[in-house]
């Protein structure tokens, strides 16, 4: 009886959780703040989720693509179609990988720090001290972060393919000697605007909303102890991806499904 | 970090993602702003379209001049009745021509060649194909080499 009841408290911790986290996202979201006053606070925040993970974005890039067209030549090769290996890096990045790795990337690099920063302001309670003076944190400091968050991701994903391409390309084309025209033009006639890379933009801006708002609410919510930000950090890691691949299932049986 | 300073960071940032996307969008998915071309109408009739497509292209010498609009039944000779729309510009195909199904590449999609004919008439509006060569398909090709049948 007693672990029947500790489930059903459980259950219901879940339940208020899922709705804190969605008053908190219309209370950061819910008003337009003066532009004078947000915008200088955007751009730190877009500086310092989004800028600064150009980096390591712009690395795993460029090997994932190599790893991409080291992988497809040896495969393709048997079938003596290595031409195609454009086709098969521009998808795999453009409709995949560049969304679904950029968000993880994003969860691991971005995210868990503003989980930690925001959970460090709210156990030194510099976030209570501001309700005090009047000031709005839901406003002040957490909405800047969700905005800045939404555009990075979708900036971020749009370059890793890109630089994936341009791998694959140094791979496939300069050093294994598939013939370039084939491989850009097998790639265009391939891939479609509307459906491919669109639908990839659309992941990635559905993957950035979910990532910040995790580690941003996590942050936010957290037991105001040491351990208790250690635990919101994690959990933000931890849920940002395994939403990112559950969500990239569903929008993938969505987008590309025949059914 | 200078407040100046971190405006122009980001707006090299978002500079990178929109050339990103226009990266994607032209060298990658091939999109070109193209004014829709004025076309007209061709027929051709085919025992077998094969694996032909709508909006899959249609080329005399390599060269690209049209597209595939629609391919339905036609009910009376049951045989695959192929709507081609031919770019206004090439307006000289000669009435003997015929529409050949061909692959690209050993697995690429199928596509109409036209080969051109010699007669001084071309072709006009709502013309169709006098002689067509339906879709190559290797199972039969195959079947019908190891049967030893010439046809």
């Amino acid at each position: 009886m007693d672990r029947l009841a500790a489930f059903g408290r459980l259950g219901l911790s879940v339940i208020a959780s899922l709705g804190r986290s969605g008053r908190f996202l219309a209370g950061a979201l819910g008003g337009v703040p003066r532009p004078s006053v947000g915008f200088p606070l955007l751009l730190k925040q877009l500086y310092s989720v989004g800028v600064l993970s150009l980096a390591i974005i712009v690395v795993s890039g460029l090997f994932i693509g190599m790893v991409l067209g080291l992988q497809g030549y040896t495969i393709l090769s048997d079938y003596g179609s290595e031409a195609a290996i454009g086709q098969m890096i521009a998808l795999t990045l453009v409709r995949e990988l560049g969304p679904v790795v950029t968000a993880l990337l994003f969860a691991g690099r971005a995210g868990s720090a503003l989980t930690a920063e925001i959970g460090l302001m709210k156990t030194t309670e510099q976030l209570s001290s501001m309700e005090m003076m009047g000031v709005d944190p839901l406003r002040r400091v957490i909405a800047p972060r969700l905005w800045a968050g939404f555009i990075s991701v979708p900036v971020l994903a749009a370059v890793f393919s890109v630089v994936g391409i341009w791998g694959g390309m140094l791979v496939g084309v300069e050093w294994l000697g598939v013939f370039e025209g084939s491989f850009w033009g097998n790639m265009q006639s391939s891939v479609s605007f509307t459906s491919d890379v669109l639908n990839g933009v659309v992941k990635s801006l559905v993957f950035g909303f979910v990532c910040t708002w995790i580690a941003v609410y996590q942050g936010y919510d957290c037991v105001p102890t040491s351990a208790g930000i250690s635990a919101a950090t994690t959990k933000t890691v931890v849920y940002s991806s395994l939403a990112v691949l559950g969500l990239d299932f569903v929008l993938t049986a969505v987008m590309f499904g025949d059914f | 970090m200078a407040q100046r300073t971190t405006e122009v960071i980001v707006g090299l940032f978002m500079i990178a993602g929109i050339a990103a996307i226009m990266f994607l969008a032209l060298q990658v998915s091939g999109l070109t702003p193209k004014t829709p071309e004025s076309s007209y109408t061709l027929y051709a009739n085919f025992n077998d379209a094969g694996g032909l497509t709508p909006r899959a292209k249609v080329s005399m010498a390599g060269v690209t001049v049209g597209k595939i609009r629609e391919i339905t039944l036609n009910r009376e000779t049951y045989q695959a009745r192929v709507t081609i729309d031919v770019n206004a510009s090439v307006d000289n195909i000669p009435a003997d021509s015929s529409a050949v199904i061909r692959t690209s590449g050993l697995l690429g999609e199928q596509y109409i060649d036209i080969s051109v004919g010699g007669d001084l008439e071309s072709l006009g509006d709502g013309d169709t194909f006098y002689s067509t060569q339906s879709a190559m398909n290797l199972e039969r090709l195959i079947s019908n080499f190891a049967s030893g049948q010439s046809q």
